[in-house]
């Protein structure tokens, strides 16, 4: 597939504002403002494209759109770019805000006028310092070219974009929890519902979109509704996807292709991942990030990489992080480092999360260092369905028990011989043990 | 860090801001329709501004933006960035979440408190450096990384994290 979110990246000064204009950039926005589209058939665009979005949860974005009260009362309406990607294993969105951040800026810019929106933020995580110089420095250009600001072009549109910095908390990408940290609070996400298309930001209907799902965005305008769904492996599953390959394969990185691109071929492939470092076997694949259910070297055959597809292996295609374990890594130890994460980030507020996260890396502590008793293979098991299913405000606790569930369920013969022999059966720790 | 209270208490007295970060801090408070908004953006300022973020900064900032300081508090000790006492020269942020941890963070993490005779969370006698471990900072694709303050060092090894230690110690 040519490459279309990622056309630019590589390019020789593929931030500058003019390298983007000249590549076209901007000619969805002068289009659109100069009243090519309304707002309404702006946002019928985007649902007919069936762009479903990228930070996660696949929504159909059109639809979340649609969502916004008709009349809002005098009330502003905010769309916030998430941009907090945080999620082990994703690495997507610094791609696409470092290299081509104009991209980003005009798919938040048309996105905004589809909801009629005067006032966008872009949340980005405290860590990327860079992302977020080199995006102040695209909304500098982009307001000097009359792009962005009051009366934009000559026209009746306002919208002004602000680059908003997070400080270091995972929590701050689930859109409420955003909220609240937009807000000045703590990121601890709030009851739903009122959902944020009703009460969002600063009690205002807000929009919250994922970098990857807005950068799409202007491609839609551009190419066209027919040309958009016609990209992926069914009209559920469309568009351009940015996959993100990380651990032992021989070549890890952003890739992208249509949506719906099949596993094995994301690893094996000579255009993608190139298969496993050193030639070993694969043991396990992270599908969507840790939050998502790990799938064995079996259920990795025939997976399309889309929301349906891995939905149907029992996991979730997530922020499309794929992360990929060979036969030397011992499962308990990599659910232990994926107990850690959650652990450290979760936001306190719900007591199953806040008490759960700690006692499974306990537990998982203990068994992977040799103290484990056979009854904590059970007891992480009755941990984990006490966190579950609607006992928390947000999904954060059902994130933090994928890894350690999936992996018991799946890989329990390995759980038990760590228990009874107190170590791990492979991996270096192993080896080491054996000598 | 994250975890630990403001080091140094209170002397009582305010900790004015210098001209051009208050300059900053009025053009940030353009960009929000509330002051608390600002909070987070203002928090950095005080820390680029004096390295970390006392609990007479915390105050200072709970003044201009009118708000109680036991919620600037709240805020602070939640988010894990903002340093609640003062850090080395360089702040060493080794990533050790699944992708990078799975690259050898761990041997990583281990190497650098060997060679720098510090553990978790604490700076070298001199000042120069303070090593945390950090959860996943996106750079899984190329693991195991690492931060330096605002620069992302990746993907590392230990002979490439000798050599960086030795250029920012000023030995090489």
């Amino acid at each position: 597939m040519e490459r279309v979110l990622l056309a630019r990246v590589g390019k020789k000064d593929s931030r500058a504002i003019d390298g983007y204009i000249a590549d076209g950039g901007y000619g969805a926005w002068k289009r659109v403002v100069g009243g090519g589209f309304t707002p309404e058939q702006l946002t019928e665009e985007v649902k007919k494209s069936g762009l479903r979005g990228r930070g996660g949860a696949g929504f159909p974005t059109g639809v979340k759109w649609g969502f916004l009260p008709k009349d809002t009362k005098g009330k502003p309406i905010y769309l916030l770019c998430n941009a907090d990607e945080s999620e082990p294993g994703t690495f997507k969105d610094r791609l696409l805000m470092e290299e081509d951040p104009h991209q980003v800026i005009e798919g938040v810019a048309l996105s905004a006028y589809a909801i009629k929106c005067q006032t966008a933020y872009i949340y980005i995580r405290g860590e990327f310092y860079d992302g977020a110089r080199i995006l102040d420095r695209a909304l500098a250009e982009a307001y000097a070219k009359g792009f962005l600001g009051r009366n934009i072009m000559g026209s009746n549109v306002t919208l002004d974009i602000t680059v908003h910095r997070g400080a270091g908390a995972y929590i701050c990408g689930e859109e409420t929890g955003l909220i609240e940290s937009l807000e000045g609070k703590r990121g601890q996400p709030r009851i739903k519902p009122p959902f944020p298309a009703v009460h969002g930001v600063f009690g205002c209907p807000t929009i919250v979109n994922n970098v990857e799902t807005l950068a799409c965005v202007p491609h839609i305008v551009n190419r066209g509704v027919e040309w958009f769904s016609k990209i992926g492996r069914n009209e559920k599953n469309t568009g351009p996807k940015l996959y993100c390959l990380s651990g032992q394969v021989n070549r890890p990185g952003v890739y992208e292709a249509p949506m719906g691109l099949q596993l094995k071929e994301l690893i094996f492939g000579d255009d993608f991942g190139r298969g496993m470092k050193g030639g070993r076997k694969v043991k396990a694949v992270i599908p969507g990030g840790a939050s998502a259910n790990m799938l064995t070297a079996a259920e990795i055959e025939d997976c399309p990489l889309d929301f349906d597809g891995v939905a149907a292996k029992g996991s979730m295609l997530g922020s499309a992080a794929i992360i990929v374990m060979n036969e030397d890594v011992c499962i308990v130890n990599a659910a232990q480092n994926l107990s850690k994460f959650f652990s450290h980030e979760s936001c306190g507020q719900c007591t199953p999360c806040r008490e759960g996260t700690p006692w499974l890396h306990k537990v998982l502590t203990r068994i992977e260092e040799g103290e484990g008793r056979v009854e904590d293979v059970d007891l992480l098991v009755r941990i984990c369905n006490q966190m579950a299913n609607g006992m928390t405000i947000c999904v954060f606790s059902d994130a933090a028990i994928a890894p350690p569930l999936s992996s018991v369920t799946k890989f329990r013969d390995e759980y038990l011989h760590h228990v009874e022999h107190k170590r791990c059966r492979v991996g270096a720790k192993a080896a080491m043990a054996a000598v | 860090m994250s975890h630990t209270r403001y080091r140094i208490a209170s002397a009582g007295k305010p900790r004015p801001f210098p001209p051009e970060a208050m300059t900053r801090i009025q053009e940030t408070l353009k960009r929000y329709p509330t002051k608390q908004a600002a909070l987070l953006p203002v928090l950095w300022i005080a820390q680029e501004t004096f390295g970390w973020i006392s609990k007479e900064s915390a105050e200072e900032v709970a003044r201009i933006l009118e708000l109680p300081p036991s919620h600037v508090d709240g805020v602070l000790t939640f988010y894990t960035m903002y340093n609640l006492h003062p850090v080395g020269t360089h702040l060493l942020q080794v990533c050790t979440s699944i992708s990078c941890h799975l690259a050898g963070a761990g041997d990583l993490v281990a190497h650098c408190k060997k060679r720098l005779g510090i553990g978790q969370e604490e700076t070298t006698k001199d000042g120069r450096f303070t090593l945390i471990e950090v959860e996943c900072i996106a750079g899984c694709d190329r693991a195991p990384s690492m931060m330096v303050n605002d620069k992302y060092y990746e993907p590392m090894d230990e002979k490439k994290l000798d050599g960086l230690l030795d250029q920012l110690s000023g030995r090489a």
